[in-house]
This record gives C-alpha cells, structure tokens and sequence, in this order.
C-alpha cells in the first residue's frame, strides 16, 4: 500500500468548504473572553461564601511511615477551631475510593503513602487560625523503607506501597504491579532474516507535574434539603457527584457538584481526591469548609507517570521497520487514580502510527511511593512516543536515512492499519500531508546552518473510545438562546464552538446565546471533560440539539400556519417554504405565535464500547501530529536555542481556526517543558526536593522558539461536526522525538534521557570528544 | 509541634492605602500580603494567586505607578501607596489591549491574564515601540500554562501599532 505523500492547499475541503459555512470555521473570539481580560471571571476561589469555614491538612515530611499515633488535642484547644479530623473520625461508609481501583483513603488511614498526603484536617473559622492549628497537631510516625523510583519499586524483595488486602482478588496483590498491557503481533522469524540493523536502547521520561496557574481547592456546604453541594474546578463533575454519592451514601440528586471554570487543568482536575473529605467536613460541622490549595499542594495532588521503556528494532537496509520491541514501565505512585488506563492506552500505541510487520509491548503500571499521577496532556502517548520516534532516528542515523525519509518509508496510509491482531487500528487521516507539509516549512530540504540540528516526528493518540454527552438547548421565543452542556471550559473554549454551532444550526446570533455548564442540579449528564472529545462528543450531542429544535420549529409552524409540513424545508439557520426562505428564528417565532414559549431539543452522542477491546472500544478518532524543529547547540555550554518549531495536526475541520491555533501552539510549548526542562526531583526520604515555582522551572515566553508555526491538514474526515476531529493534545506527543532527533542532527550524539538539560547536552558533546580522541 | 506565638503572629495592623481610586482603610495581620488584602479584603478578585512565591505574575498590580508581584509586597509595606488592579484598566470598557488580547486568541483558561494584561500595559507604557525580543524579555516573568505566548506577544504588538498610529 503506498501513501498519498502530495499536500494539498491550507484547509482545502474535500467536501463542505468554510466558505458556505456562516459560523463554523471563522476565528470568533473566546466565550468568556472579556471577563478573563478584566479579571471578572470568576474562578473557584474567587467566589464569595458567606460565612464558610476554611480548612487545613496536616502532613508528614516524608513519603512512606507508619502513623503511630496522632494527638490532636494541641490544635482542638486553639480559638477559632471548629473540628480536628482524622480518618478514625469519618464514618464507616468513608470507604477507599477510586475509579478502576477503590484504594484511595478519604485521609491517610495507618500509613502514609507519598509526600504530602493528608493526615488529619482542620476546620477552623480563618485561614490563618486553620494552618495554625494544622501545624500544631502532633503526629508520631514510623518512617519506613518507601519505593520511590521504579527500580527500587521492581526488586523482589520491595516493601509493597499497597497492602494486598487493598486487592484481594488480584494476582499481581504481592508485587508493586498494578496493571499490565500487553499487545503483540506478527512471526517474529520471518522478519529476522530481512532485518539488516537491529537498535536497543533504553530511553527515560521524567515526573512532570500540571503547574495550572489555578491551583485551586474545594468547598463543601451542607444543603437544606439535607445533601451536599460541592464546588471544585472539576473536568468531570458527574463523576465527582457519583464518587460523594456513593460514599456520603447520599442519592445523586441530593448532590449538587458546581464546577466553576477550571483556571487550567490538563488532565490534572479530572478526578476527585479531597472533594469526599471536604464534603464530610460540611456534613460533619454543618458549615460551609473551603479548602485553597497552595501551588504546592497542587505538585502533591497531580502529575503525569514517569516512564523507562527499553526498546529494541530491527530495520531493513532501506529504512523499512521490520520488528519493534518495547517494554514500558510507568512510575505511576501510590494509588490507581486513572493511571493504569494512561498506561493500558499510551502503549496501545507505543508502536507508532507505523507500518510495522511484528510488534511486541509489554507495558506496566508500577506502583512507588509518589503522588498519585492521573491523566496529563497526550494520556501516557508522549512517554512512549519518546522512545519509538527515537529509534526511528537511532535507525535512520546508523542506515545513513534521514528522519523525514524514515518517516515516508513507514508511516501508514489513510485506512492502513498501524495496529494490528484482532482489534486492527487504521489511520483515520491522510497522516502523510501532515508529514510534508511539516517539512516544507521547516525547509527541510535546505542545508542546515553549521552548528544546528534538524529534528522531524510524528505522534497519534487514540480519542475516546466511549462515551455519553448530552445536550439541551432552548430556542427562546425572542431568538435567543440557551444551550446546557456540561463540558467544563477550561481554557480550550468549548462554549465558544456550542455558540457557532447555534449559529450555524438555527442562525441564532453568537451574542445571543448563553451558555450553561457546570452545574450537575441544572445540566444533563455529561461523561467526562477529557481526551480531547468534547468537540466531537459534546459537539455532536449540541449539534444533535438544534437539529432537533429544526424538526420542531418546522412541525410547530406548519400547524400554525396550515402550510402543508411537506411543503417547508428546514436547513441550517433558516426555513424554506412556498414563499421562499426566511430565518429559521423568525419562523420559530411565528410558529409560536402569541402565547410566545420556546422551543426545546435534545441531543445524545453515544460511543458504546466494543467487547473484548483492549481499550474498551474503537478511538473515536485519532490526534496526528507532526512536529518539527530546528536547534542551535553552543558548543561551549550546551545551551540549546529553539531557532524553529513547527507543528501540523490532522484536524479534520477547523471550527474555529483561532482557538486551534491557541490550543496548537499551547500544547506544543507545553511538550518543551517536559523535553527541556521540567523533572519532579525526590530525596531518599520521597520529599518532593523542587516543590514549588521558585525551584521547578515551566516554559516562559523566553523558552518559545525564536519561529513559531501552527498549522493543519483539513480533510473534513473526522467524526464531529462538520468533519472536526479532537485537537487539544496533538501537539505535545512528539515534540521529545522532535527536538531530541534535532539535538543528535546537531551534535551526532543522541541523549536518551529527558529533560534534555544543557548538562546532559553539555556532557553528551564532552563523552563524544572523548570518544574520538581516544 | 509549632513552638510560634499564633496570638503574636495574628496581631493586627493599621494600613491605609488607596487602591483603584478608593482609600481604604484596613487592620490586618502583619503578615498579610498585598495580594490577600487586594483579594480577600478588599474583595477585588481580578489580581490571581498561584504561586505566592515571585515567580509567576499571576498577581501584578501597578504600586505606586510601577508593576509589581503582589504576593511578595506586605500589605503593611504599602502603607500610603496608591495600588492599581486590573480592574481599574477596564472601566471605561475593554482597553485596545485588552480587545487585541482577545482578538489575538491570547485568552485560554484565563487565570494568567490580568497579570499578562497589567504587565503589557506596564511595557507599553515604558516600551511603546518594544520589539518582539523586548516583549518577551519584558513579559518573562509572567507564566501562562496555557502557553499562549505566541498569542500574547501578537495581541501586544497590534495594541503597540494600535497606540502608535494613534498618537
Ligand atoms: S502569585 Fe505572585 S508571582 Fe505568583
Ligand atoms: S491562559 Fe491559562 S494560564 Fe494563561
């Protein structure tokens, strides 16, 4: 099978151009956008809660101890405080808690597992008083022999993080494995004797950690009506509203979760960790307890898995992968959270979006006394992606095959399939014109300058593979209206896309239309904010909605008006009838009529999964990105300058060109973070040793490619509206590959360790020139 | 076990400060910063907090005419000072920076940019011809997750143009 390698035009359509659109592909400005420029926005804890207690943890500073005895009565005889809790203080039904695994404790019950997990909390009526009597309270402890790196955490004879009376049924209970994956296909024989080149090499990703510049909080107030309401900056409310319900052992409907917008979350506020506490504060004082969380509480609260993968690959003089062997060991530390699934679905694609006869991945979820890390930006793909794209190089290097032509000669064709075995994966896009057009504007056939390097990758991630959106929208009777949908804007600007759709749909003015989301008492169910499906899903439910709303509208004015319904069609944003078109708004409203009302349409997307799955189902979609970059190497330091960086995502169709590039560009910066300089550091006693901004250092404007360039394939050929496919986290799968094959092009040697420090550059070069001297 | 003396470290304070406009005159602990003051009893939430430690210019406000983290100014050092916050930019309506912010796409989960916003603003006003390295020299010590430094630098290069055609 050969691949269409020829780009066409920027956005060419192959179907439905942007052109007839009145909504959708135009760069309309961010819902929500002059309150975030006025500072009017009003984030979780910029609300006002009359009256509300706040509330302080109390903590160990060590990662692994037995708790030996815990005195609270320092901190109960100090003014202002309401209550002193431990775990031997909830009630009975505060069971461990968890989404796949129910082994996180509502607070540290006889251990404590990583640094910085609760021991007790305060209640107390300030903030100040609270932290007072937190550090006041006298906690005896035990420290014992934590795991804290994966090495430490696979010797036979490691203390385990998790009893196994945690799991009792599962047969991994004696080791410090929580999850394994495994995907393998292919004869490995018959590929062995075309192999002419076999690469091995080990390759490492560090522990990054979210960083949102909301670190954010909980509050939790007693309802009248004798539940609970709990506020959290959450990317999935119905999913913390189960997890109360479930353990306060109250019904959903007496669980109200609001979720202001999240000031950032990246996969870091998708699932509840102190909301349950916070929530039997409130039952248990009857007040309403705020808890903020300091920046460095949020680096105990979220991080992505760190990851070692041992990779061995055979090529064909020609560059043609023929095996490709990886052995995945994730760092995720010290309870489930969703990492067993970041790990289940990184390495479904650890392979790479490549043609590859045999594949085998062997991939694990290691428990180690760290913070629980949770789901980040690109969901366990830019680990491996480490690592593949890396081999690809180390190949093409030693084959003298540079890494675009590797690229050409094993990257798949649209329908070819990447994955193979019983559950085959087929490139869902034309991945190859993201491939040249990447190149083209790198310029990549010219010479590079002496002393600089090119780098060129490529990265997938599998979108959803289930899920459930539901939608409401009213078309008011003055052609206004309001659309319920319960995915948690948190900075990709998904009100602004339900917007033009309603525009589009039932051309309803986008300053007309209001947008209702994180409120669980007044919007349908939405799965979850996450994995970049809200467009297609939500998307699709919204899109559903209005059409929907059309059915009615025409149905409603036939009956008005005694025009046959035969005789009237509804289209997008308008109604056409015997006497030609009109807007549909207007059409609404004279199918109303004088007792005035409103229209009302429904909408569900529904992805059911598949059976014996690997992953529970088929990708909804696959992000595709190609990401290229040019670095200049002083050879004195090796300090490393970003000259140009350049990423082009399959995206399908853009709704909203200028909210693609944000989230383009964004996620592309984020990807040098974790290549160049991020790495959580840990002590021998699991202390987190750079907690905080002054120590743990994120891209800042001065980090960002002196070039800059976003860009897209537009095909039209994705599962949501209009032909749009996910996008949020194309951008930072292979920017490690990128820059990493950039440095080796720059300095002939290739570092396989992140982040790629101007030490290890630095060292890399020395080690290099000692070699040749010898 | 904490060996400090809450009661000594809670005793209140008298600052008088004038912030948007307003005198206000407050008693608070001494150890309150300039941020919390602004944020919590003041209750003008448009200045962010997040790292509380220098680092992020989640919390840049004007103080006395110059930017400054607010975070790392105690609210009893700003005895007498006249503070500006992000809210005090807007009230006359969106400024050209702030409509160039949105119109640039700079604008993602938003916490970042009041402080973005007022460190622009300061640049502008000593910089108003600043280049792009200028710019991002200028805004470095302001940190958006988001990442949208691309956006920021263009929405503060149209907002240059904007006042340079205009003066
Ligand atoms: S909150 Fe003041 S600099 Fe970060
Ligand atoms: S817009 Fe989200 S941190 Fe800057």
């Amino acid at each position: 099978m050969t691949a269409d390698p020829v780009p066409p035009e920027r956005g060419a359509p192959s179907g439905h151009g942007a052109e007839s659109y009145r909504a959708i592909g135009r760069p309309v400005t961010r819902s929500g956008g002059a309150e975030r420029v006025t500072g009017a926005q009003s984030y979780l804890t910029d609300l006002v809660f009359p009256g509300a207690a706040e509330v302080a943890f109390a903590t160990i500073p060590v990662g692994c101890a037995e708790i030996v005895a815990v005195d609270t009565s320092p901190a109960t005889a100090l003014p202002g405080v309401i209550a002193v809790v431990t775990a031997a203080d909830l009630p009975p039904s505060a069971s461990r808690f968890g989404i796949s695994h129910q082994d996180r404790p509502v607070l540290a019950s006889g251990t404590v597992n990583f640094h910085g997990e609760p021991v007790a909390a305060v209640v107390a009526e300030t903030s100040d008083l609270a932290r007072a009597a937190a550090d006041a309270i006298e906690i005896e402890y035990r420290e014992l022999p934590g795991v804290y790196n994966l090495a430490d955490a696979l010797t036979s004879d490691a203390r385990l993080v998790q009893d196994p009376s945690i799991r009792p049924r599962d047969p991994l209970n004696d080791t410090n494995v929580l999850e394994t994956a495994d995907y393998a296909w292919g004869e490995l024989e018959p590929e062995q004797a075309r192999t002419h080149l076999i690469v091995e090499n080990t390759y490492t990703f560090p522990m990054v950690t979210h960083f949102p510049i909301e670190p954010g909080g909980v509050v939790a107030a007693p309802t009248d009506d004798g539940g609970v309401a709990v506020y959290s900056p959450v990317q999935h409310p119905y999913l913390l509203q189960r997890i109360v319900a479930d353990l306060t052992e109250l019904p959903l409907s007496k669980v109200r979760v609001v979720a202001p917008d999240p000031g950032g979350g990246f996969g870091g506020k998708q699932t509840p960790r102190y909301e349950p506490l916070l929530a039997f504060l409130a039952i248990q004082t009857e007040r309403t307890c705020r808890l903020v969380l300091s920046l460095e509480e949020t680096f105990q609260l979220m991080r992505r898995s760190g990851c070692r993968i041992a990779a061995r690959t055979g090529f064909t003089q020609d560059g043609q992968l023929t095996f490709h062997e990886l052995s995945a060991d994730f760092s995720i530390g010290a309870y489930a959270d969703v990492a067993p699934r970041v790990m289940t679905k990184g390495s479904y694609v650890g392979a790479g979006p490549y043609r590859i006869p045999v594949v085998r991945v062997a991939a694990r979820a290691v428990l180690t006394n760290t913070t629980p890390s949770c789901a980040f930006r690109g969901f366990g793909a830019p680990q491996v992606s480490w690592a593949t794209e890396s081999q690809l190089d180390a190949g093409g290097r030693q084959l003298g095959i540079d890494s675009l032509e590797m690229r050409r000669r094993n990257l798949v064709g649209v329908g070819e399939a990447f994955i193979c075995g019983d559950h085959e994966a087929t490139a869902d896009g034309r991945w190859h014109e993201s491939l040249e057009r990447a190149a083209e504007l790198i310029d990549w056939s010219e010479p590079v300058t002496p002393g600089r390097g090119r780098g060129i990758a490529v990265g997938i991630k599998p979108g959803a593979t289930s899920g459930l959106s539901q939608s409401l929208v009213r078309l008011l009777y003055d052609g206004s209206a309001i659309v319920y949908a319960g995915t948690s804007d948190m900075g990709q600007g998904a009100r602004t896309l339900w917007q033009q759709i309603l525009a589009e749909e039932l051309g309803v003015e986008l300053g007309r239309i209001t947008i209702i989301s994180g409120d669980t008492d007044v919007v349908p169910f939405d799965l979850q904010t996450s994995a970049s499906r809200s467009t297609v899903f939500m998307g699709n439910a919204v899109l559903e909605a209005c059409r929907d709303i059309r059915l009615r509208v025409r149905r409603l004015y036939a009956e008005a008006t005694g025009i046959d319904e035969a005789d009237l069609t509804d289209s997008p944003g308008v109604m056409i009838g015997p006497d030609g078109a009109m807007p549909l708004v207007e059409a609404a409203q004279a199918a109303l009529g004088g007792l005035r009302g409103e229209f009302v349409g429904q909408g569900t997307c529904r992805l059911r999964g598949v059976q014996g799955h690997p992953l529970g189902g088929d990708a909804a979609f696959y992000e595709f990105n190609c990401t290229a970059v040019e670095v200049d190497i002083d050879p004195d330091t090796g300090e490393l300058l970003l000259t140009k960086h350049v990423t082009v995502g399959d995206v399908g169709t853009e709704l909203n060109p200028l909210q693609v590039v944000s989230q383009d560009e964004g996620a592309a910066i984020m990807g040098l973070g974790h290549t160049l300089m991020e790495q959580v550091l840990l002590d021998d006693h699991g202390r987190i040793q750079n907690l905080g901004a002054l120590d743990y250092r994120i891209p800042t404007f001065n980090d960002v490619a002196i070039e800059m360039v976003s860009d897209s394939i537009e095909n039209n050929d994705g599962p949501g509206p209009y032909g749009c496919k996910g996008i949020s986290e194309g951008a930072l799968l292979c920017t490690s590959g990128a820059v990493g094959a950039a440095v080796a092009d720059a300095i002939g040697v290739q570092l396989r360790d992140l982040p790629i420090t101007a030490e290890r550059i630095w060292t890399a070069m020395r080690a290099a020139d000692a070699r040749s001297a010898e | 076990m904490s060996e400090r003396d809450v009661s000594r470290e809670l005793a209140p304070v008298k600052v008088t400060l004038d912030v948007n406009g307003t005198a206000h005159r407050l008693e608070v602990p001494a150890h309150r910063t300039l941020l919390d003051a602004i944020r919590d009893d003041i209750g003008l939430t448009g200045t962010k907090k997040c790292c509380a430690d220098g680092e992020c210019g989640a919390c840049t406000v004007f103080l006395d005419g110059r930017i400054v983290n607010s975070c790392l100014v105690l609210c009893a050092e700003a005895e007498g000072c006249s503070v500006g916050t992000i809210e005090s930019l807007s009230v006359g309506g969106l400024t050209d920076l702030q409509e160039e912010f949105l119109a640039a796409g700079a604008v993602q989960c938003g916490v970042c940019i009041p402080g973005q916003v007022m460190a622009a603003e300061a640049l502008l006003q000593t910089n108003p011809t600043a280049k792009p390295a200028e710019i991002r020299e200028a805004m470095s010590g302001n940190l958006c997750r988001c990442a949208g430094y691309e956006r920021i630098v263009a929405a503060i290069q149209a907002a240059a143009k904007r006042r340079g055609s205009s003066r």
